[in-house]
């Protein structure tokens, strides 16, 4: 489903030009739990973004679904992150003035669908992740945990092919942590591609790919993939 | 995005600052506000000279002796340089004419107004019956000038209601004599009191027939014809009709000037109606100040909101979504800032109107359009910046809080 080839990205840092991601070519299928591990500056994060079309390389491919979406425009990628990508945060994003329930509506907002149909689905969403009683409460009245469930529901809540969640419990202590990783595999029944950036080996030892990154560079992959 | 959705996120980030939002829409109203005050005093002023020139009669058009190439009073005329008079016998002729209604032949003087032991100077007017009608005057007691010939004095006069309360006090004025120069008239009514109208005191004239005033004053020429015609729509007809008369009456010579009141009302028209535009100008420019503020703190609403932008951005908002959202923003804080000054301003009209009742102070239609489309024009047209700004916005960056 995700097709990297040759990708590089480097970035203008003063007059010198900086690589981050140096021809990566990856592959990942519909359903892969992939864990992401390397020392940090090692381009875990830019691989990420570049994933979720919050970037773009400087060179190479990237087809999803088979679409180069590399040469889409600002529009067309808004839509295909709408559509296809959902993310988790370290630090959650929640909309700090909105409700656990408008905070997981946003990306339904944004992308136009019925209020009833919003309606439906929150609730659904608010019941899976045992939120309901926290429904109308603002980010600032709930745990870390439970920010954390609000912002994969939200991931969730446009159904994507793909969830891409960038240290997922960096914010978290070791318990809450554990749970919220159940949560993220539990997607992986959905046939949900779960691509994880960590640098806890115990979380990224759960991945049945694991990916290591050192400057800019696969450096291995352990695990049973493609 | 639903526009419903819009609206509804950009008033739930409006309400979520309501400090900034509250000094927004309170320098948008000052701006819309203060249009509408200054536009409605101009307008007002306005209205005021439009009734005061209307309480000096309908469908007038005046004949004045002297030739002035424009409208209005000349230079000649103040000097005293007539060519030819205008006699009694032009102004019946004026009559002829089928679109005039009826005339007031005008002749004006100071004279000595005495009785008994007391005297001061008045200023004469001497004309006919039609006055009453032309110059829309009104009659306290008594009768009016006699109607008839306007070859014929007669020693009979009406006083100004002043005049009348200077002279005789409570008693009763009509049927008494009195003394204008070295002859007497009897009083046969006393005006109503009318206060002032365009700077001529109806309450301190004296008006006597015009044949008598030419007696008394030893003249024969007029100083007005005042002539009323039948409707509004025959005016001109009346000027042309006047002037052709007046041609062929004095030899081919024209030597007199025609004017519309319609004209001279024009002119102060388009003086006032400048001077409010101009007033209104000057606090249009109150809202483009606002205008500026707003794109300031839009400007800092941006840079505080980047997370917010960025998460957005993830979340699959295109860019000129979150232009949208802030034009969202910025359109709301202009309609909510244009209803608070439009409120304020009429309110500050009213206050106005309370201060000085003589003035018809009423924000003109055109202001109030004006006041809020340049409200919402400003509020957008700032806005555009900052928006562009947020949709440009790098999102990896933005997320990072850079």
């Amino acid at each position: 489903m995700i097709q990297l080839e040759k990708v590089s990205r480097s970035f203008t840092v003063g007059d010198q030009q900086v690589a981050a991601l140096r021809g990566i070519d990856l592959n990942i299928a519909a359903g892969d739990y992939v864990s992401i591990m390397g020392p940090s500056g090692s381009g875990k994060s830019t691989l990420l973004n570049l994933i979720g079309l919050l970037d773009r390389p400087s060179s190479g491919t990237y087809k999803l679904d088979g679409g180069n979406v590399t040469e889409l425009d600002d529009v067309q990628q808004a839509r295909v992150r709408s559509e296809k990508i959902g993310f988790v945060f370290q630090a959650f994003h929640l909309v700090p003035r909105l409700t656990a329930a408008m905070n997981i509506e946003l990306p339904m907002i944004l992308a136009g669908i019925a209020p009833a149909e919003r309606k439906k689905r929150v609730e659904k969403l608010l019941e899976n992740y045992g939120l309901m009683d926290r429904a109308d409460h603002r980010p600032d009245q709930l745990s870390g945990g439970q920010r954390q469930r609000v912002a994969i529901a939200r991931a969730t809540s446009m159904h994507p092919a793909v969830l891409l969640a960038d240290e997922p419990t960096g914010n978290l202590d070791q318990t809450t942590g554990k749970e919220v990783i159940d949560l993220l595999e539990q997607l992986l029944e959905q046939n949900v591609a779960l691509i994880m950036v960590t640098h806890d080996p115990v979380i990224g030892s759960r991945a049945k790919r694991q990916i290591h990154m050192v400057d800019g560079q696969i450096i291995s992959e352990t695990g049973s993939g493609t | 995005m639903r526009l419903a959705d819009v609206a509804q996120f950009a008033s739930g980030s409006l309400r979520g600052n309501p400090t900034r939002t509250l000094l927004m829409i309170l320098a948008m109203s000052i701006g819309v506000a203060s249009v509408v005050v200054l536009t409605a005093l101009g307008e007002g002023a306005r209205l005021y000279v439009v009734n005061q020139f209307s309480s000096l009669g309908t469908n007038l058009v005046i004949v004045l002796p002297g030739r002035t190439e424009t409208a209005g009073i000349g230079p000649g005329m103040l000097l005293g340089q007539i060519p030819r008079e205008i006699t009694l016998d032009d102004a019946e002729a004026i009559l002829r004419s089928r679109a005039v209604k009826r005339i007031a032949p005008l002749t004006v003087g100071t004279a000595t107004l005495s009785r008994d032991a007391l005297n001061r100077e008045v200023v004469v007017l001497g004309s006919t019956s039609d006055l009453l009608e032309v110059r829309h005057m009104s009659l306290g007691i008594g009768k009016f000038l006699p109607p008839g010939d306007i070859h014929e004095s007669a020693s009979v006069c009406v006083l100004g209601n002043q005049m009348k309360r200077e002279l005789f006090g409570n008693e009763q004025a009509v049927g008494q004599w009195v003394r204008l120069g070295d002859r007497g008239f009897r009083v046969i009514g006393v005006l109503g009191e009318q206060g002032e109208s365009m700077g001529m005191r109806t309450d301190e004239l004296v008006i006597i027939p015009v044949a008598s005033a030419h007696q008394l004053f030893n003249t024969s020429g007029l100083f007005r014809i005042m002539i009323e015609a039948k409707s509004r729509d025959v005016i001109d007809q009346v000027k042309h009709d006047a002037e052709q008369i007046m041609f062929q009456r004095h030899n081919g010579e024209k030597d007199v000037t025609v004017i519309t009141q319609d004209a001279v009302l024009a002119t102060f028209d388009r003086i006032l109606t400048a001077l409010t535009l101009a007033v209104g100008g000057i606090a249009a420019i109150s809202l483009a100040v606002a205008g500026v503020l707003i794109m300031n703190v839009m400007l800092i609403a941006v840079a505080q909101r980047v997370k917010e932008i960025g998460l957005l951005k993830a979340l699959g908002a295109p860019g000129r979504q979150i232009r949208a959202l802030f034009f969202a923003e910025a359109a709301l804080l202009s309609a909510v800032g244009s209803v608070v000054g439009l409120a304020l301003g009429y309110a500050g009209s009213m206050l106005v109107g309370k201060i000085y009742p003589s003035l018809p102070v009423s924000p003109p239609w055109w202001a109030v359009l004006a006041a809020c489309g340049i409200a919402m024009g400003t509020g957008i047209l700032f806005s555009v910046w900052p928006a562009r700004r947020a949709a440009q916005l790098d999102p990896v960056a933005a997320l990072a809080g850079r």
